[in-house]
């Protein structure tokens, strides 16, 4: 299973292609970036996010723009980017695709589904499809373990997948069929994704449910068994003190059972939900 | 039995958003806090005996309280949403659900320590998360809850969320404030320690994500209800994270103490047609455990009797159709992986365990193998920078303690004895790969 774990190298690294996409207004959200801490160069790691919204990849340009805002060598900058895993010196595709290979993963099918995806994309570890569509990478515990075997398509999650399910996701991806996070948003594109982890907000937040079935599996055992927190008889705190394991709240309504279903479009809160003010 | 309180309003209507929050009481509990002495904030949850929740179990009001509050630096409160450790996977959730319950906790905790600035360090992986903690934080600025002169009280805060960019090691403190400097990730020597010189050397408290978000609840109910529950050195419910070959995994709050006997009940057991064999209580990095530890209290007294830690009560179940050995050498290779490099025993030493570890899965080792394993283990833990390389050696020493005769087998037989399909969650689909 080591084979995993090795990442192809055979394919150059284009250093630069002379085709930067960084303009006037990316120095400006990278310098609005370094404005938002109380010491510049804490931004780093989200402008460094912002590079690869820009171009697709961490460039040398992105990182002598990076430099310049933040008065360091472009030297400075590398040794950093290099270090973390999210960072990519190779293009990537429109849907970077992880498969979860961590121990428990793994064991739960996650190797089994990277070697079909492998084989099915005719691409190795870190590589992308000639379309220029998907880059596969198998991924550390991207803490889901309770939904494993787990994927992520471009940072959100992908539930209980099978080899099935998986082929059937990335054949959706590549054909531009929408798709959607069981536990999350529609799928944007990798770049996309990357301009929001690098502080600048889609808007998507509102999409998706609370969680899936299984972080609600506890809750729900619970409710059904009338199990609460003990009841407090706090009297130091505000007098408008909500008993926060009152039983009204088990009849407060729930998202559907199914993962993926929108706990928002449910019906409206019922009153008693509502906390009496 | 199960005991949801942070838990308690996931499956509210849109738990995630401000107004579905304050239907079921949320930012009461900040307003009661700033009617208080920030010190009195500090001494509430020193009494409820919470502990961290991230791992090692230090006393939070404690740690709080070491903050120099006579040093003229401004103060950090930075919380730690790293959530990396293998099998762990209780603050993502919680934080998908229900952010605003972290980010109550962010002001109040902030308040009691006097710090201006609070950062939300989440690693990167985690798109949907960033989004909603994103939209939290614009929503408590909207309501006047973060800013300037919060509720009339005069108290200014900025909260940022900052996603990281993958790397495990950035869940260690030290590591994360390198990080969140804009750094290379790697453990800083301590002491210092952040309290008294941490993010940008002003004095810094870092909690971990659950530890935060259980203040809003601990400031409601007061901190004789949260001592209530629990054991007499571990008080609270938690988070048990159940995951792997269960009926029915995920999250289960309840108090601290529960064992996994009455835990796996709940889940409807392990995996129908098959029997436990091993579990980690705390993630890939604490000691694995066997089904003679059905009973350990879990609690951090308990488990640690038991040779092993609470960690991050991250309960990875594996069934007899598991090879331990191909577990261990994958964790193991996880380490390797993330090792920072700093310091020598930890980067040579989980590249030698993983040369080691795969010629005993190929079927090519011998008992002397095994020797090597532990002295190398030996070697590694106690002897390295920062706690990383002792949570690799775990899985290693543990399973030698508990499954010798699993390593000689894969000797014995040339390989490993274990179908890989039969453990998949598709098993019993017949699918196939
Ligand atoms: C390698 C390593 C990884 C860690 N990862 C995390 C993490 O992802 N989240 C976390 O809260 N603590 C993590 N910790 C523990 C932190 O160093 C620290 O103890 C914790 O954040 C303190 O918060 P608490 O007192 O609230 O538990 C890690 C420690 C080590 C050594
Ligand atoms: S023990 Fe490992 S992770 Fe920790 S400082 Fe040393 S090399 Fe880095
Ligand atoms: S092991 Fe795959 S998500 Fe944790």
């Amino acid at each position: 299973m080591a084979e995993n774990h090795t990442t192809a190298t055979n394919k150059t690294v284009p250093y630069s292609t002379g085709d930067s996409k960084i303009t006037d207004t990316t120095i400006a959200e990278l310098r609005e970036l370094a404005g938002r801490y109380p010491v510049a160069r804490s931004a780093l790691l989200p402008m460094l996010h912002l590079v690869q919204s820009v171009e697709g990849r961490i460039t040398p340009e992105g990182i002598e723009a990076c430099a310049d805002v933040l008065g360091l060598t472009g030297a400075e900058v590398s040794a950093v980017a290099t270090f973390y895993t999210m960072y990519k010196r190779r293009p990537v595709g429109d849907y970077h695709v992880g498969v979860c290979t961590n121990t428990l993963c793994a064991v739960m099918g996650g190797d089994l589904i990277f070697e079909r995806l492998k084989q099915h994309l005719d691409v190795g570890n870190d590589e992308t499809t000639e379309d220029g569509k998907i880059t596969l990478e198998h991924l550390e515990c991207n803490a889901a373990c309770d939904y494993a075997p787990v994927m992520m398509v471009n940072w959100e999650f992908f539930d209980d997948m099978t080899p099935e399910s998986a082929t059937q996701l990335v054949d959706d991806l590549r054909e531009g069929t929408e798709v959607k996070s069981p536990r999350g948003a529609t799928i944007c594109t990798w770049r996309e994704a990357e301009r929001v982890l690098a502080g600048f907000p889609d808007g998507r937040a509102d999409e998706g449910p609370t969680g899936g079935k299984a972080t609600l599996a506890g809750l729900r055992l619970a409710r059904e068994r009338n199990w609460t927190a003990p009841a407090s008889n706090h009297s130091g705190g505000s007098p408008e003190l909500r008993d926060t394991v009152s039983p009204e709240a088990a009849s407060g309504p729930r998202p559907g059972d199914q993962p993926g279903k929108e706990s928002g479009t449910g019906s409206p809160a019922t009153p008693d939900s509502r906390k009496e003010d | 039995m199960l005991t949801p309180v942070l838990s308690d309003n996931w499956d509210q209507i849109r738990s995630w958003q401000l107004a579905s929050y304050q239907r079921s009481g949320g930012y009461d509990a900040l307003k009661t806090a700033l009617r208080m002495q920030p010190a009195d904030v500090v001494t509430a949850v020193k009494d409820s005996g919470l502990r961290g929740r991230g791992g090692a179990g230090f006393p939070t009001g404690m740690k709080w309280s070491f903050i120099p509050q006579d040093n003229p630096n401004p103060k950090y409160l930075v919380v730690n949403a790293d959530e990396s450790e293998p099998g762990t996977c209780k603050d993502i959730p919680l934080m998908l659900a229900s952010p605003h319950t972290l980010v109550e906790g962010v002001i109040i905790s902030a308040y009691a320590i006097r710090a201006s600035t609070a950062f939300i360090y989440v690693r990167g992986e985690v798109l949907h998360v960033v989004r909603r903690l994103q939209q939290a934080v614009e929503e408590a600025k909207a309501a006047g809850f973060i800013g300037t002169d919060i509720l009339g009280t005069g108290y200014d805060l900025d909260v940022i969320v900052h996603a990281g960019a993958g790397a495990y090691i950035c869940g260690e403190e030290t590591a994360l404030l390198d990080s969140l400097e804009g750094r290379r990730g790697q453990p800083r020597l301590r002491p210092p320690f952040p309290a008294v010189a941490g993010l940008y050397g002003c004095p810094t408290v870092i909690n971990n994500v659950e530890s935060i978000a259980s203040v809003p609840a601990i400031i409601n109910n007061g901190p004789d209800w949260f001592a209530s529950m629990g054991t007499e050195k571990s008080k609270g419910m938690t988070l048990y994270s159940l995951s792997g070959h269960v009926t029915r995994p995920g999250q289960y709050e309840a108090p601290l103490g529960i064992t996994l006997r009455q835990l796996l009940d709940l889940a409807g057991g392990v995996r129908e047609g098959h029997t436990l064999k091993f579990w980690t209580p705390g993630g890939s990095s604490t000691p694995l455990l066997t089904g003679e530890h059905l009973d350990v209290p879990l609690d951090y007294e308990g488990v640690g009797a038991a040779g092993s830690m609470l960690g991050t009560k991250a309960l990875q179940i594996f069934d007899d159709t598991t090879c331990v050995v191909r577990s261990v050498l994958r964790w193991t290779e996880f380490y390797k992986h993330e090792s920072c490099g700093k310091c020598t025993p930890c980067r040579e030493g989980t590249w030698w365990l993983v040369q080691i570890l795969e010629r005993m899965e190929a079927g090519k080792g011998s008992e002397e193998d095994l020797e090597t394993l532990l002295d190398l283990s030996d070697n590694i833990t106690g002897r390295s920078f920062c706690a990383l390389a002792d949570g690799a050696t775990a899985p290693i020493t543990s399973s030698i303690q508990h499954f010798k005769d699993e390593y000689l087998a894969h000797f014995t037989n040339g390989g490993c004895p274990f179908d890989p399909m039969a453990s998949t969650l598709f098993a019993t689909a017949g699918a196939s790969a």
